[in-house]
């Protein structure tokens, strides 16, 4: 190892420059650490809680920790697994992720995290929220119930396509995503299939409209590796199974 | 008191530019909006929206998010009985049952003649003197059924709220123990003269010596955050207060705010002079709307005898003056950077951190956020000196605390002790003389049991920021524990999945044990789900919020088992209510139209059987799940 | 040693848990050997008797599913909830998002059709939970095998390394929700 600070993950010496956070440096190293809401064109976020590590001992969010020379860092301990699986679990009970009914299945970076994390079950109780579903755009449609308030198409929407078609309301348990109409339905905005935030959904809550199951089961995404290897699928080009235009 | 539809746009727009068309006053603008209309229609949010050049969205997030703003339409009177485990101890519960009935209304569902709304709130901070409630964001305290009738009547008759009795909305500071805050005098200025005459730097170094700490509970040493934002780079600072005294059992700020105002205006009139700010701000919680015209006399009166605004004391380039924020309802915006969010006029999601505020706070300028006690302290060594202040306390803790006392005592109210005191000393002082238990620090807090009345107040062993709630023998504690988790349910913001989630899924599994449906396996489940919380959270709403089921089931283990079926598990929901929907639209009854309860058949059985020394039948055996 | 007895049941299932498990193939000839079947579709007996490890798939959404889960339950040293409607609810529980009588009235009432429409009431039919649940909110479970099905591969590696004691650990593509 050559120049520049440095910090460890589990033992592992990583390089960085100064203004990257932890999860930055980490990704340039080739370092995985599980994350949902980050994304590594948009500013970090911090509200999946999934990236969490422990920092000299402190539990951190790896996205929004600016990295610092001498930092101790654990990733893949048993505990920070139960705890990655524990947020897990909660997302899975929180919305209606009928993994068998999903188009996405299979190409979902929820599911493909839940994965390594090592989730079998979640053994919290299921909140079966009633939550709609809006069909009204032409090439889009969007399920409600698969949301995680990541925020990732807010941010698309508003800072990179400039239309602000997204937003959350509410607070608590009651928060959820809306569309930033009148109506409250996408087919009232401007949105289209080639936004931004058409390309960032990590699960199924954003589905284009006219294909589907494009892969067979055993081919898709995140079947025969797991998401440490293959990447988010915001990240993939859309003709590998992921979301990303080419 | 409804504003005709035609004239909307203009009631909006006289408040808009009453507020200089600012974005940053968007929450300030909403309260007011809602003040003569009962409720932020869509068409007012439009207005407000249009008037300030935002995205509706931006104005619905901010309408939506604090529990004091209504999307929905509310009555005329809308009366809100504060919740806090102090306010039910005193019977809050049957009175709210009692105006509800009263007053033929349903609880938080605006009444037909759209006259009146009851509903509940997060304490409101009254609990030496509750039960307490809200009206129109008035506080009332004290209440009984006498009042309550009054209360109706006037409601009946649209009396206005100047035309009801001015005792009910009496608010006593109850001030049972002085110590060098409280107690001694303190002329106005003294303090302003002090930084005057020693410079800014020297103050530094009295601060310094005092060893003070964040009164708010945290306990950042003081004079670090004020160094640390003086020298952060930016032109302009801000120096804000906070007064978003949101933790449940705690109302010393609202006693400093009363009676002591001139003291934290000093203390941040100080800080600017300190760090190099001319503005201040007071973010003043919703519930403590009765303070503001108070305080508004107050800052112009310092104005008036040049302690505030420009060439304070004379003094050329002195210059400092003071705003104040209401918030609306939403306990996170104790939270500095959900403060400042709230104080930027948006809705109040804790920010990343770092950056920390003393570097990017305010509109991202460099600011320092203190705790109401904070400030006035020190205002107190400014004057006094930071010696002085340090011969008091602990060596990591020096100087004195305020204590908010409530709860099951003789003489609830603001007790001042030097730091170091015991939980014992203060349930003496306080006569509290058989408490099976203390919720210390509010729902976040730490819950202590009598083994635990020797630990000391201080930063080194129990922090606080002031709330100390008093749990007599006959209370059952997990009434207080479930109520808590309700108040953190209430007051998630939503943002991180630990904590959003967490919340409620914790608070269910409390009311399931609470009312007597638990087993075993909920505790674990508690115990993890807490674990993740604490690990997970975005902020310290989330970190903290199972702080109180997780110490009372190391303190209080007996009472969590007592309410425990003996099973080690129980299903998550009531099997045979769950098919009360299917009976009653297919008219059976039947027996096979229902679940009998396991448990209860096994307690019949195991009933039975202490009788009979038979063997037991194959049924019998499938019951108990017992194997031959 | 005695072969350990192992009882399968499917609820608010489709029966593609246990295609699953015939999908063992060849393997089947080796769990014989392993384990002795008790009440299953497999071997058509109706009543469980004592077990040691009880399999079942589907979530619960009427009072006989509860009744058979019980019965399970108190029948068998270990209980496993096998594929995603065992451990989710699964595709009977998008109901949920419906009220039962927006799910009776479409079935009974409004449906196509229909002559004397009316919500059947015979006792001999399985009265509807407001909602479907996964076995976990009903009884306690000790095992899950998530897939909808499991695969044959997935409920080969679960169940040899149940039978010998090991920890549960099944490789990647085991590991599926679908």
């Amino acid at each position: 190892m050559n120049g520049g600070p440095l910090f460890t993950i589990d033992d592992h010496p990583v390089l960085f420059q100064d203004g990257q956070t932890i999860m930055e440096a980490a990704r340039a190293a080739g370092v995985y650490i599980p994350h949902l809401c980050f994304n590594p064109e948009f500013a970090p976020h911090g509200s999946c809680r999934v990236c969490l590590v422990k920092v000299n001992g402190r539990t951190q969010a790896s996205c929004t920790t600016p990295a610092m020379a001498g930092q101790v860092v654990q990733s893949e301990t048993e505990e920070l697994r139960d705890i990655r699986r524990g947020i897990l679990e909660m997302m899975f009970v929180e919305g209606n992720h009928v993994c068998p009914a999903c188009e996405k299945s299979g190409a979902c970076q929820l599911q493909a995290v839940a994965y390594y994390v090592g989730m079998l079950a979640s053994p919290f109780t299921y909140f079966y929220p009633r939550r709609a579903l809006d069909a009204s755009h032409p090439d889009v449609v969007i399920d409600f119930n698969r949301c995680i308030l990541c925020e990732l198409c807010v941010r698309a929407s508003r800072d990179i396509d400039g239309k602000n078609v997204f937003a959350v309301q509410n607070r608590g348990i009651q928060a959820h995503l809306v569309i930033n109409t009148p109506s409250g339905k996408l087919g009232a905005t401007t949105f289209s299939i080639t936004d931004k935030a058409a390309q960032v959904c990590p699960t199924g809550a954003m589905m284009i409209k006219n294909q589907g199951y494009g892969s067979p089961i055993g081919s898709r995404l995140y079947d025969q590796e797991s998401v440490k290897i293959v990447g988010d699928v915001a990240q993939v080009p859309e003709s590998e199974g992921g979301r990303r235009h080419e | 008191m409804l504003v005709e539809p035609g004239t909307l746009g203009q009631t909006v727009e006289e408040i808009v530019q009453r507020h200089g068309s600012l974005p940053t006053r968007l929450l300030q603008i909403l309260r007011e909006v809602q003040d003569s209309l009962t409720w932020l229609s869509p068409e007012a949010m439009d207005v407000v929206a249009k008037a300030l050049g935002l995205s509706p969205d931006k104005v619905c997030r901010v309408a939506e998010f604090y529990s004091f703003l209504y999307t929905t339409p509310r009555g005329s009177y809308d009366i809100l009985f504060s919740d806090n485990i102090t306010d039910r101890m005193l019977g809050s519960r049957q009175l709210l049952r009692y105006l509800c009935d009263k007053l033929g209304v349903g609880i938080g569902q605006p009444r037909a003649d759209g006259r009146v709304t009851v509903g509940v709130t997060s304490c409101t901070g009254m609990c030496d003197q509750g039960p307490a409630a809200l009206v129109n964001g008035y506080a009332l305290t004290a209440l009984d059924k006498p009042r309550l009738d009054r209360i109706a009547s006037l409601v009946n008759q649209l009396a206005p709220l100047s035309e009801w009795p001015p005792e009910y909305f009496e608010v006593t500071t109850n001030i049972r123990r002085a110590d060098i805050l409280l107690g001694r005098h303190f002329a106005d200025g003294a303090a302003l003269r002090a930084v005057l005459k020693r410079g800014p730097e020297a103050m530094l170094e009295e601060l310094v010596k005092s060893g003070l700490r964040g009164q708010g509970g945290a306990g950042f040493k003081l004079a670090l955050k004020w160094i640390s934002c003086r020298d952060a780079p930016g032109a302009v600072k801000y120096v804000v207060c906070n007064a978003d005294e949101g933790e449940p059992g705690t109302f010393k700020d609202r006693v400093l705010m009363q009676e002591y105002a001139d003291l934290v205006f000093e203390g941040m009139t100080l800080c600017g002079r300190v760090i190099g700010a001319r503005q201040g701000f007071v973010y003043l919680r919703g519930e403590y709307r009765y303070l503001l015209e108070p305080l508004t006399v107050t800052l112009q009166r310092r104005r008036e005898i040049g302690l505030l605004g420009k060439n304070i004391l004379g003094e050329p380039g002195f210059d400092f003056d003071i705003d104040i924020h209401l918030g609306a309802g939403a306990y996170v915006c104790g939270e500095e950077s959900a403060l400042i969010e709230s104080l930027e006029g948006k809705h109040g999601v804790p920010r990343i951190r770092p950056p920390f505020p003393t570097t990017h706070g305010y509109l991202n300028q460099p600011t320092v956020v203190n705790n109401v006690e904070t400030f006035a302290v020190t205002a107190k060594i400014a004057a006094e000196g930071g010696a002085w202040f340090a011969s008091r306390g602990t060596l990591e803790s020096k100087g004195t605390k305020l204590l908010s006392v409530s709860g099951d005592c003789e003489r609830p109210g603001i007790y001042e002790y030097p730091f170091g005191v015991t939980v014992r000393r203060v349930l003496e002082d306080c006569g509290a003389r058989d408490a099976q238990g203390i919720q210390m620090a509010g729902p976040a807090g730490h819950t202590i049991s009598p083994k635990q009345y020797d630990r000391r107040i201080c930063f080194d062993d129990l922090s606080t920021g002031g709330s100390f709630m008093v749990f007599a023998k006959h209370r059952d504690i997990l009434d207080g524990m479930r109520n808590f988790a309700h108040f953190f349910v209430h007051e998630s913001c939503g943002f991180c999945t630990p904590c959003r989630v967490g919340t409620s899924l914790l608070c269910d599994l409390v009311d399931k044990v609470h009312t007597g449906h638990g087993a075993r396996a909920d505790l674990d489940e508690m115990r993890r789900l807490g674990r993740i919380m604490k690990a997970g959270s975005h902020c310290g709403l989330g970190q903290t919020a199972p702080n109180s089921v997780l110490d009372s089931l190391d303190q209080f283990p007996e009472a969590w088992m007592r309410r425990l079926r003996s099973t080690s598990y129980e299903p998550a929901f009531d099997l045979d209510a769950s098919l009360g929907e299917a009976r009653r639209l297919s008219g059976r009854d039947d027996p096979g139209a229902h679940l009998p309860d396991e448990y209860s058949d096994m307690v019949r059985l195991a009933g039975l059987l202490a009788e009979r020394e038979a063997p037991l039948s194959d049924d019998e055996r499938n019951l108990l799940g017992v194997m031959p | 040693m005695s072969k350990l007895k192992v009882a399968t049941c499917s609820l608010a299932g489709c029966f593609g848990c246990h295609m699953s498990i015939l999908d063992l193939d060849e393997r089947l000839f080796t769990l014989v050997d392993l384990v002795e079947f008790d009440r299953s579709p497999i071997t058509d007996i109706k009543q469980i008797g004592v077990c040691d490890v009880g399999i079942i798939e589907g979530g619960v959404c009427n009072a006989e599913n509860v009744h058979v889960l019980r019965e399970f339950r108190s029948h068998c040293n270990i209980l496993i909830s096998m594929g995603a409607c065992a451990i989710t609810g699964g595709v009977p529980a998008m109901r949920n998002r419906f009220t039962l009588k927006e799910c009776l009235d479409e079935s009974y009432i409004s449906g196509m059709g229909l002559l004397d429409a009316q919500i059947p009431n015979d006792p001999e039919i399985p009265l509807l939970l407001s909602k479907v649940h996964p076995l976990h909110e009903v009884v306690k479970i000790d095992y899950f095998l998530p897939g909808c099905p499991p695969s044959a591969d997935a409920i080969w590696t679960f169940l040899t390394q149940l039978l010998s004691g090991q920890p549960i650990a099944l490789s990647y593509t085991q590991l599926h929700y679908d």
